[in-house]
């Protein structure tokens, strides 16, 4: 029963990444349902086709990720070891779909060239492709999954839900990521990205596998339910109007100094050298020219 | 001091006897009743010479006249208590949660009341901007040497608002009682614990129990409302009194002397360009107020002794010693079961006390080294006094590296750095930069010391390329116009102290020996490089030279080739002008 | 010493003070063209701010702020045209002020005289004179009996002063060194209060924990800890709970124990100044404190490796009760949060 209710989730993840209308969640939801209750009696046909499917992704999957992959995750993602001891590359047996799905859909993987940290950049993989690394990487061992939509709209998420995301984002995401999730400085050159921009999903999966330096904040603790509250409570900032004027970056008091310094003291001192400045002079005697 | 002093009219009409009129008439109504012409008639009219850089003192005037309005209506929402409250205020991410009942008036104040969020945001812009001008003004007064008798008390006075300013900003800053100026009372909790043998009683006293507890809002109220304000307000008419009482410096040029002060007066000209000024100054905050976001306290969410946020900082003027809290490392001594924290201790109680009172002896520093007891009312030029100069520069290169520490967290994610690194750099940085930047100042000023005296000696760069009959090029030099010149000669000689001979005539040695000795040595480190204006000698033998060069020219081609054709200007300094004396 | 009203004078043996130079007229004192102009230039600028601020009191008015403000450009509509409006009203008085001061107001520079800052000698003299008159007269110099009795009787006023501030608070006694941590307190979740088994935890994960007590109601259901005594317990007992690899975790002897399947339980309180830290990154398992950046291994016991603080991470003990989830086994072992003077340092680890 674990294993349908797997592969159903699986199904509808996988679909929710080609439909992005809102009725799709629901919809694929619905069909995962039917599909996983049917498997074993009626439609046998039908599960070996989706079978075959799955097949295909896989393999598609296996070939994107000898190409652009192996060479720091290994042939079988299993990790290179440096010589040191560290991983090159780690190894991405039990990452998880969802893993894949965040970090190349956010264009952190494939890394340009292995640094302190990878960056958000322009996705270098179609979401069809993604799809298939994902598929393909949640092959090497049992990982978590790629949230459906429904997991993480924030549509039904009511006032108090969003009060509790943001006592929940205050608790655990504020520390690194800064009250406003405009990022914040890690040690040795590393920082917590800015959570400004970042799809639903995407945020949803970094909770769920602990991207790079962030801890894991698995659903057993964090229920889904508090995890959509707390990108409710972001999207709600987000969208509301910015009450007091530019926010510079929402960086806290060292960009406001720099303002009072830059702009407040820069216009005043501009006053006082026009106040204090001598204006043009005459050479003309009174009533000349009238 | 008599009336006949001051000019009564600027020339432009005679004076005449005056027609009764209404002003008239409420003038003698209230001098019959408190008999102020006596001082108004000296002072309506009194000089104010006019530079951009007397300005400066002003901006933290009108910025404190703003502080006062805008602090007045917010008192009138403003709730003072640690009472935990249930929000159900307008904000809709925050209705529903405890937090304390200022929090819920700040949060009221910013949502509920129109025009509440910009009295609140030019507020803060005010008080960040007061600290600044302050600054700005201090270290104009320190660099043109106007702190020199007989001011060197208004100096003092000026340091005392410096540090009463910077305790008002860091007690407003935690009224609101959000997460960020909650994280600031923590930090300033375990400043208070690192106090030998009364650390942890002053913390209980000033919390009214463990912290946070339900007094610390309250206190700082207070001290924030009332006890810092009445403070600052008798200090800065005392700072103003002596201003007018000494009347203000001015910098030296032609009819400009220790024994004057030439300038607008105050009714008219400088009432509306003060009182203009004041309008601007509250104009701009209000505009920053209206356009910049500041201290969002709603994003920040209530306090929470177990919540914290990346960027967490105060308010630029506490950045350095906040920087310094940063970059020191983590020494702590443990005896007899005791803890003394270095780590907290130093940068964050001691080292400010330290530079306070170096900042305040400034003066009596200076006075002490170049035993100068005249009065000083002409300013000196920042290159006339390379060490002051460079001592202020030091200063600020120190205080500048710690204020860079105190954001080193913004400068790593901003700039792409590690924030171990730039704390590894600043810690060998603020010894060594304040030292290098010492060195090059004083010799940057000599240099334009150096420059300057070339102009006296040999004339300025005309621009007027002079082609030799050999087909050599050259550039003309012409005498500075007289003008130009006195104002550059117009300073005093310095006056190395030479210490007298340690024993007298019987071979006992005199009981300041030693102190001389060392006034000595200081004072030729003071002014022992400095570059003195040219002698008479110089400046004759210098002009006998161009004279020489200037008949050579005229046998060459017939005319006088001194480039005053060209640019038409006569009344250059001659011998003829040169002073008598 | 100069007399009153004579200054020294700045040595210049170089070059006779020319004087002040003759006062130029501007343009607008020669030329009643420019004149009016300057004069309609200042008076369109009071027009103008009299607009301003009659905008400022529309906006006021007609901008929604509370819950459903009004919205202009992605701003607060109401703060953004309020600020504006008046800000403009008032700079424009002022540039107005200004110019006209610039340009119309009689602009010859006219001298002071000054004098010296102290007073005339006469006055000086009697001033001491009266002085010293005053002191004789009263005999304080010829009457130390009275003179130190009262000078002892005012410094002693100083202990009332003192001692009138004694009630600010209470003692500190030995509040510092206990936190409500006990034997078999469970260990759940900030905001939620959810229980935590070890199975729920994966490698890497961070949770930021608090004792159960905090989330638990009395007989009468009101809960145990409100208001400001649980904030003032809060600030103590707030705990980081993460976990890593075993194999990564170096426990100093005696502490081999204390943790669960890597589980390990940290104060959240920093040891330099007492910021909340959770900063924690999982890979190296570095825990960084945003406020002074002291960084703390906690796979090796919260020992610092960067900044400011000087002490190690104090460490809660775990165990996991009969139903499976993570408690404390007893208090903290040492004193939480910041240094301060009294605090008695047997360190349990090799620091």
């Amino acid at each position: 029963m674990r294993l349908t209710q797997k592969l159903g989730s699986r199904i509808t993840g996988r679909l929710s990444a080609h439909r992005r209308s809102r009725l799709a969640g629901p919809v694929v939801v619905l069909l995962a349902l039917i599909l996983t209750g049917g498997m074993f009696s009626l439609l046998a046909p039908a599960s070996a086709e989706q079978k075959t499917a799955d097949e295909d992704l896989v393999a598609k999957g296996r070939a994107l990720f000898l190409v652009g992959c192996s060479s720091c995750h290994g042939k079988n993602g299993e990790g290179v070891p440096t010589e040191q001891g560290n991983q090159y590359g780690p190894s991405l047996v039990g990452v998880g779909a969802a893993s894949v799905d965040f970090q190349v859909g956010t264009g952190r993987m494939p890394m340009a060239q292995p640094g302190t940290q990878a960056l958000r950049k322009p996705p270098v993989y179609s979401e069809e492709e993604t799809e298939a690394l994902a598929a393909y990487v949640a092959t090497l061992g049992p990982g978590p999954a790629v949230p459906a939509e429904s997991e993480t709209s924030t549509e039904d998420v009511d006032e108090e839900g969003v009060v509790e995301g943001g006592e929940f984002f205050r608790t655990n995401c504020t520390a690194c990521h800064n009250f406003a999730g405009a990022g914040g400085a890690l040690p040795r050159g590393r920082f917590a990205p800015s959570l400004d921009g970042v799809s639903n999903k995407h945020i949803y999966e970094a909770m769920l596998t602990g991207p790079q330096q962030m801890p894991v904040f698995s659903d057993e603790v964090l229920t889904p339910e508090d995890k959509r509250n707390i990108i409710a409570y972001l999207n709600e900032r987000e969208e509301s109007p910015k009450y007091g004027g530019f926010e510079l970056g929402s960086l806290g008091p060292v960009t406001e100094g720099l303002a009072a310094w830059l702009v407040g003291m820069g216009a005043l001192v501009g006053f006082a050298v026009w106040i204090a400045a001598h204006s043009t002079r005459s050479t003309k005697k009174k009533g000349g020219t009238a | 001091m008599s009336a006949d002093t001051v000019a009564r009219t600027n020339g432009k009409t005679a004076a005449k006897p005056e027609k009764p009129s209404k002003v008239g008439a409420a003038a003698t109504w209230a001098d019959d009743r408190l008999g102020l012409a006596g001082l108004a008639k000296k002072n309506l009219r009194k000089v104010f010479p006019d530079h951009w850089s007397f300005m400066l003192g002003e901006i933290a005037l009108w910025s404190f006249v703003v502080l006062l309005l805008t602090g007045v209506f917010l008192t009138l929402w403003y709730r003072p208590s640690m009472a935990e409250v249930v929000y159900d205020g307008s904000y809709s991410p925050l209705r529903g949660l405890e937090m304390s009942e200022a929090y819920m008036s700040a949060l009221h104040i910013s949502f509920d009341i129109r025009g509440g969020l910009l009295m609140r945001q030019v507020h803060h812009w005010a008080a960040m901007i007061f600290i600044a001008s302050m600054f700005v003004h201090m270290m104009r007064v320190y660099f043109t040497g106007a702190f020199r008798k007989p001011r060197e008390l208004n100096w003092v006075i000026g340091c005392l608002l410096l540090i009463l300013g910077t305790l008002e900003g860091f007690t407003g800053y935690s009224l609101p009682d959000d997460l960020l100026s909650g994280t600031g009372i923590r930090a300033a909790d375990g400043f208070m614990k690192s106090i030998p043998v009364i650390g942890t009683y002053a913390s209980f006293f000033l919390f009214g129990g463990e912290f946070p507890g339900d007094s610390i809002i309250p206190r700082l109220y207070t001290v924030h409302v009332l006890l810092i304000p009445g403070v600052l307000l008798a200090l800065i008419a005392a700072h103003m009194l002596l201003l007018v009482y000494h009347k203000h410096t001015q910098w030296p040029g032609p009819g400009r002397t220790e024994g004057n002060v030439v300038g607008f007066p105050m009714l008219p000209v400088y009432a509306a360009k003060a009182g203009g000024f004041f309008f601007i100054v509250f104009g701009v905050l209000t505009l920053m107020g209206g356009i910049i976001s500041i201290n969002p306290v709603w994003a920040y969410g209530p306090y929470n002794p177990a919540e914290v946020t990346a960027g967490s900082q105060p308010d630029w003027y506490m950045g350095w010693p906040d920087g310094a809290l940063r970059i020191m490392p983590g020494i702590e001594s443990h005896f007899f079961g005791l803890t003394l924290s270095w780590n907290v201790l130093l940068p964050i109680i001691v080292l400010p006390g330290v530079m306070f009172t170096i900042l305040l002896m400034l003066p009596f520093i200076e006075s002490w080294i170049t035993q100068d007891k005249r009065d000083h009312h002409l300013l000196q030029r920042p290159r006339n006094a390379p060490t002051r100069t460079a001592t202020m520069v030091a200063l600020m290169t120190f205080i500048g590296l710690l204020w860079a520490a105190g954001g080193n967290d913004i400068i790593a994610i901003k700039m792409n750095l590690s924030i171990n690194q730039i704390t590894y750099f600043i810690r060998a940085a603020v010894f060594i930069g304040p030292v290098i930047a010492f060195i090059i100042t004083r010799r940057w000023c000599i240099s334009l010391q150096r420059h300057d005296n070339e102009k006296l000696l040999h004339g300025y760069e005309s621009g007027i390329i002079m082609r030799d009959a050999q087909g050599g090029y050259s550039e003309r030099h012409l005498p500075l116009p007289l003008e130009r010149a006195y104002t550059l000669t117009a300073r005093d000689r310095d006056d190395i102290f030479v210490p007298q001979l340690t024993t007298d005539d019987n071979g006992v040695s005199s009981p300041t020996a030693r102190k001389d000795k060392l006034r000595g040595r200081l004072s030729q480190l003071w002014y022992g490089d400095n570059v003195q204006a040219p002698t008479r000698a110089e400046l004759d033998e210098a002009h006998h030279h161009a004279e020489l060069e200037h008949a050579h020219e005229v046998a060459m081609s017939g005319h006088a080739a001194d480039g005053h054709q060209f640019d038409g200007r006569a009344e250059s300094v001659s011998d003829n002008q040169l002073s008598s004396r | 010493m100069t007399a009153k009203g004579e200054l020294e004078r700045v040595e210049n043996d170089l070059f006779d003070d020319p004087g002040l130079p003759a006062h130029e007229p501007r343009p607008t004192d020669v030329d009643d063209h420019l004149e009016k102009r300057a004069e309609r230039q200042v008076a369109l600028m009071f027009a103008l701010s009299a607009v301003c601020t009659v905008l400022f009191c529309v906006s006021y008015f007609v901008f929604e702020i509370g819950d459903n403000p009004t919205e202009l450009l992605g701003f607060g509509a109401s703060n953004l045209t309020m600020g504006l409006f008046l800000g403009l009203a008032l700079t424009l008085i002022g540039v107005g002020t200004i110019q006209w001061a610039r340009k119309l107001m009689a602009d010859t520079e006219i001298v002071e005289y000054r004098h010296a800052a102290s007073s005339s000698e006469e006055d000086k003299v009697e001033t001491l004179a009266a002085l010293r008159q005053g002191t004789e007269e009263s005999g304080i110099a010829r009457r130390p009996l009275i003179r130190n009795s009262l000078l002892g009787s005012v410094l002693l006023l100083g202990a009332p002063a003192v001692i009138m501030l004694r009630d600010l608070g209470p003692l500190p006694g030995d509040k510092l060194y206990t936190t409500v941590w006990k034997r078999g307190m469970r260990v759940v979740q900030d905001v939620s209060g959810t229980p935590i088994r070890p199975q729920d935890m994966e490698v890497g994960q961070l949770v930021n924990g608090e004792p159960a007590v905090f989330f638990e109601e009395d007989a009468e259901g009101e809960p145990i800890y409100h208001g400001i005594e649980l904030q003032q317990e809060k600030a103590k007992a707030a705990v980081v709970i993460v976990r890593m690899q075993p194999d990564d975790i170096k426990p100093w002897p005696g502490r081999e124990n204390w943790g669960v399947d890597g589980i390990l339980c940290y104060s959240k309180i920093c040891t330099h100044v007492g910021c909340p830290i959770s900063l924690w990154e999982q890979q190296t398992h570095h825990l960084l404190c945003p406020c002074h950046q002291s960084t703390f291994d906690l796979a090796d016991n919260g020992k610092v490796i960067f900044g400011p603080a000087a002490r190690h991470l104090p460490q809660l003990p775990l165990a996991v009760d009969d139903e499976g989830y993570l408690v404390a086994t007893r208090d903290f072992t040492e004193a939480v949060g910041p240094s301060f003077w009294e605090r008695n340092n047997d360190e349990p680890g090799d620091e």
